[in-house]
């Protein structure tokens, strides 16, 4: 691997249940792919085609069946999972489909998760700047119930910069949002994205969204059937 | 760590209300452990402080004969002071104010000198006991007595040939309780009185007592020492403070024992209630920790993370534990009050408050750890998809070495508690029984519900009924806390109601339930007149020869009680027996061995005597083996020609050893009596009838006795039931804990129903009809459990047989049932009228 390349994917396979026979559920088949440092990719399929999939096993939030992840330099494959932890801690930004915030903590309390993980304090300021940022800087003190679905999913968007990772991985960011509120979030993800010269993986199923990446892969069934510039 | 704990105070602000109220479940278990273990501190030092009060003398010597003149010279050489005590039975006559007189047995304690020298004489009023030194015709009487028969400060009594005017009530006497008084309340009188009520006549039980203060550089036990060897053949009892302090010690340790095992299940059933609650609050945590783990939290910090909070809600619990059980401590005297033979003083006793709570934090902390394990295997994952997922594993080993501990915890506090092996093990496996019980029974409930609910029923029900089996559902929660609370308290009745069943069958079926023993053998013809004049038919009398032993197969007693490995219990040797001598066995008695026989000719040289069964094993004896009595004074040559069993359990004269007609004839001796008095009334008027003729006979009727019994028994089983208290509570506790967490788990879907157009009356009948179940099966298993525990009692502890009251068994059943309905209607309060939005909103 070479510093020029972020994420490289090699004849990556999952499969669940048993490993062969009846009942093994083939959810990857040989998915292979390099991303280069700062560049933006998305991939798309129709829903179960895997993306959710390839998504957690790029950010080593589960263990591939054969093949192997290397992120950030970092071979995902030989770590353990406290290891692959400060990985995602150091390098990885995350937004889910469902915003995934912590029910309990207020909206700047969320976004101070990942450097309070590394024992870093006095980030108070950057955390505010952030909310500001996304348009919710009046709203730091604001549990997730008193959000809405696209202020939450803000929210979580600068808690995926607050660590500044090197990869941010979206998974349907605007999969529960209305149209209007998805453009406004999408300028937000690319406009970040840009600013901080962050390599983006986006699973989408939205094609509009993904034609604002350099790159889109397309599975069905588990596997590649295209890898495209638009 | 940083990041732990400030992690763990954010997470749990939504919740700490909630978790306050799991930690709750423990705090009575733990107040229990702490106020029982800091009274009994309280206890120790209490015997320590009043050692030579418990016994109000250093030391104190006893005879059933009268203390020769030898030991009395001796005792002159000791120095010191004396008092002399004389102690028997008899009859006190109370004149009504209708001139009908009435009758009552009472235990005389003719005084003289200035005993107690430790300790206080407590009379009201408070100079009766110094009046009582004048030698006077006065008494002071139990206060019971005044009470019961109406007598006031100045009125007459009579005992035997002697009207004694009553002085006062006894309050307390050093070195003994109230409760232990009861059967025969206590009558203080001038030893100079004694004579002249002629009532401690040959043939009469009487007990003499000399309480000794000695001079300051003398030790008691060695003057004891040097009694025993002197005077060998006096058979003289001895008491110190030493034994006394050593005696009370044991039975306190053994009460504080029993208590805190009472105490210790309402701390598991706490514990239990908080784990399961745990178990809830984990799961909701899942995508919490998932997020976490998302952001780079590894599995560790996770998990330490809703460790502390767990440490948190522990400590808190053992805080509120041991400051309420401070409280309790302060009315367990009160309680306890009648039954101890001295006064407590309160103070707190750290080190056992500390082993209280140390003890109920590492109970609930080891239950705590069981669910929070889940989160070290939550996997990250779960942050994508919406849907639970553990992370697959093979049984964790953490899990299954904390079961291990769980069950080592719970073994060694019992343990630790009985100080006893068997003991302990035998609590736990019966605590462990219970549970595997109810736990078995919720899971087979559950599955049933599964299984067979009828589709024909109304929705509600069947909602009701499916709650049973559905994930998070809280039927061995609720089955364990409900159930394990009503077996505990009903095995309490059960038991009471046992031993009065146990007494009151004693009489029943035209058996005796009258006794007049001390009858002299002058008596017997005028009394036997008496008693046909009142139309008495049924009775029985016995003779009584008082005789000890003296030989055992060629050995003398001495001989026997210097060797060690006889195994003959010495009590056995030492002790007085009352034979009779007769020439069949009575109805009470089954020959079991030998032939029985009913008389010897003059001058047979090795009398064949019956042996009680009992007596045989304890002494070793074999038919065909000889013995020697002493029947004061003449030496009689016997062999065990038969072994009987005996039923004890009649009011009727029973005997360990009874002799051939023919022997006993002529030596001294004097009779009891067992007759049947068909109402209360007409056994009262042949006590008086007996006592105005013979004042020196004594009456024990069954009444007394169950009178007696149920006193005493009210008083124990008080301070068990408060101890009880705290279990049933708990068990509340964790009930409302468990409706509470279930109203937490099941919000969504009560508000699901209700947007689906459900009514809050059909929400609330769902729960009705989960709680009505549930109560009404815990109660049933609770009932079974202890009907069997009560059996188990009966047949090996009581040797009799059980009770079975169906009647309140049902109602135990209903009210159990009614107290969960309420529970759970009161605890689910509100979640119906819930704004459904705002719940709809909530992620988790
Ligand atoms: N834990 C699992 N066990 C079995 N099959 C699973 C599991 N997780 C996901 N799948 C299956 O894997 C396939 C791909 O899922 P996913 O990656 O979520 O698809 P997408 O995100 O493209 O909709 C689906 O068919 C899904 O049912
Ligand atoms: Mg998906």
């Amino acid at each position: 691997m070479t510093d020029d390349n972020m994420l490289k994917v090699e004849r990556l396979t999952k499969i669940y249940g048993p490993a062969t026979g009846a009942g093994a559920l083939t959810v990857l088949r040989e998915v292979s792919f390099t991303l280069a440092t700062g560049s933006s990719l998305a991939v798309v399929g129709p829903s179960g085609s895997g993306k959710t999939t390839l998504l957690g096993l790029c950010a080593g939030l589960d263990t591939a069946t054969h093949g192997d992840v290397t992120l950030a330099g970092a071979r995902l494959g030989a770590l353990d999972e406290d290891a692959r932890a400060r990985v995602r801690n150091e390098h990885v930004g995350f937004v889910f489909q469902n915003f995934q915030l912590i029910p309990t903590l207020t909206a700047l309390e969320n976004v101070l998760v990942p450097v309070e993980l590394r024992g870093e304090g006095g980030r108070e300021v950057e955390a505010r700047e952030l909310l500001t940022r996304v348009g919710l800087g009046e709203r730091c003190d604001h549990y997730p119930v008193q959000l809405s679905g696209g202020e939450q999913q803000r929210v979580a968007l600068a808690r995926a910069f607050m660590n500044r990772p090197k990869v941010l991985f979206c998974d349907e960011p605007t999969g529960n949002l209305d149209h209007d509120t998805a453009t406004a979030m999408a300028e937000l993800i690319f406009g970040l994205n840009r600013e901080r010269g962050t390599t983006l993986v986006l699973v989408t199923h939205d094609l509009e969204l993904a034609k604002r990446c350099q790159r889109i892969i397309r599975l069905r069934g588990g596997a590649v059937v295209s890898d495209s510039t638009p | 760590m940083n990041f732990v704990l400030r992690m763990a105070w954010k997470d749990s602000r939504a919740s700490r209300r909630r978790l306050a109220l799991f930690s709750l479940s423990v705090v009575l278990g733990i107040a229990a452990l702490v106020a029982i273990g800091s009274f009994g501190a309280n206890l120790r030092v209490a015997i320590d402080d009043q050692a030579r009060g418990l016994l109000g003398a250093d030391l104190v010597i006893t005879s059933r004969q009268t203390i020769p003149r030898a030991v009395w010279d001796h005792l002159a050489t000791v120095g010191g002071e004396q008092a002399k005590e004389v102690a028997f039975s008899s009859m006190m006559v109370f004149p009504g104010a209708d001139g009908i007189n009435r009758t009552r047995l009472v235990q005389v304690r003719a005084i003289e000198g200035r005993f107690p020298f430790y300790g206080e004489f407590l009379t009201q009023p408070a100079d009766a006991a110094a009046r009582l030194a004048g030698g006077e015709a006065v008494v002071v009487l139990e206060e019971t007595l005044l009470n019961q028969y109406g007598v006031k400060p100045g009125d007459t009594v009579r005992l035997g040939k002697v009207d004694f005017t009553v002085l006062g009530a006894v309050l307390k006497v050093p070195g003994e309780s109230v409760a232990v008084t009861q059967l025969a309340p206590r009558a203080f009188i001038p030893l100079a009185q004694l004579a002249a009520t002629q009532l401690a006549g040959p043939g009469s039980l009487v007990r003499h007592r000399i309480a000794l203060k000695l001079p300051a550089d003398v030790d008691p036990l060695a003057i004891e020492r040097a009694m025993r060897e002197k005077f060998r053949t006096e058979r003289l009892g001895y008491d110190t403070v030493e034994e006394r302090k050593r005696d009370f010690g044991r039975v306190l340790d053994n009460v504080n024992a029993f208590l805190s095992l009472v105490g210790f299940v309402a701390l598991f059933l706490g514990a239990i209630g908080v784990a399961s609650a745990i178990h809830v609050y984990v799961r909701q945590k899942i995508t919490t920790v998932a997020v976490l783990r998302c952001l780079g939290a590894s599995a560790r910090q996770s998990f330490a993370v809703y460790l502390v909070q767990g440490l948190g809600l522990g400590v808190f619990g053992a805080t509120l534990g041991a400051a309420l059980g401070i409280g309790v401590q302060l009315l367990l005297p009160l309680l306890l009050a009648d039954l101890l033979p001295f006064d407590v003083n309160f103070f707190i006793a750290w080190p056992a408050v500390a082993r209280g709570v140390g003890a109920g934090l590492v109970i609930c902390l080891l239950f705590t750890l069981l669910p929070l394990l889940t989160v070290r295997r939550v996997s990250p994952l779960v942050a994508l998809r919406s849907a639970f997922a553990e992370r697959v594993g093979g049984p964790d080993p953490w899990r299954v070495a904390l079961g291990v501990l769980i069950v080592l915890a719970v073994v060694g506090f019992a343990i630790w508690q009985t100080r006893s092996l068997p003991l302990g093990l035998g609590f736990s496996g019966a605590l462990g029984v219970g549970f595997g019980v109810l736990a078995s029974l919720a899971h087979a409930v559950a599955w049933a519900a599964r299984r067979w609910c009828p589709r024909g029923l109304p929705y509600v029900v069947r909602q009701g009924v499916a709650n049973l089996y559905r994930p998070n559902n809280r039927t061995v929660l609720l089955l364990l806390a409900l159930g394990l609370g009503t077996f505990l308290m009903l095995t309490l009745y059960l038991t009471r109601t046992t031993l009065l069943g146990q007494i009151q069958g004693t009489g029943g079926n035209g058996r005796s339930n009258l006794l007049f023993f001390d009858i002299q053998d002058d008596q017997i013809e005028p009394l036997n007149a008496l008693l046909e004049r009142e139309g008495v038919t049924t009775r029985q009398q016995a003779p009584i020869v008082t005789m000890r032993i003296k030989g055992l197969q060629g050995r003398t007693v001495d001989e026997i009680l210097a060797d060690r490995g006889s195994g003959i219990p010495g009590w056995t040797l030492r002790r007085e027996y009352r034979s009779t001598f007769r020439g069949e066995l009575t109805g009470t008695e089954t020959l079991i061995g030998g032939t029985f026989t009913g008389r010897v000719p003059e001058g047979t040289e090795t009398i064949p005597v019956s042996i009680e069964e009992g007596l045989a094993r304890d002494m070793r004896l074999k038919l065909g083996d000889e013995l020697q009595f002493d029947v004061q004074g003449v030496t009689l040559a016997a062999r065990v020609g038969s072994i009987r069993k005996v039923d004890w359990q009649r009011l009727q004269p029973n005997f360990f050893i009874v002799f051939p007609e023919g022997v006993l004839e002529a030596a001294p001796k004097f009779y009891v009596m067992a007759m049947r008095a068909e109402t209360p009334a007409d056994s009262a008027r042949l006590q008086q009838a007996v006592v105005r003729d013979f004042p020196n006979v004594s009456a024990i009727d069954l009444t007394l006795l169950l009178q007696t019994f149920d006193g005493i028994f009210a008083k124990v089983s008080l301070v068990v039931r408060f101890m009880a208290l705290f279990t049933v509570a708990t068990g509340v506790i964790v009930l409302v804990g468990a409706v509470l967490t279930g109203r937490y788990q099941r919000i969504r879907e009560t508000v699901l129903l209700r947007t689906l157009g459900a009514t809050r009356r059909q929400l609330t009948q769902i729960q009705l009809v989960e709680y009505a179940i549930l109560g009404v099966l815990a109660a049933a298993v609770g009932c079974i459990l202890a009907v069997a525990a009560n059996a188990l009692l009966a047949h090996f502890v009581f040797k009799t047989a059980a009770a079975f009251p169906v009647g309140f068994l049902v109602l135990t059943v209903l009210a159990v049932t009614a107290v969960t309905l309420l529970t759970g209607l009161l605890s689910n309060r509100g979640v119906t009228d819930h704004p459904p939005l705002a719940v709809l909103r909530q992620e988790t």
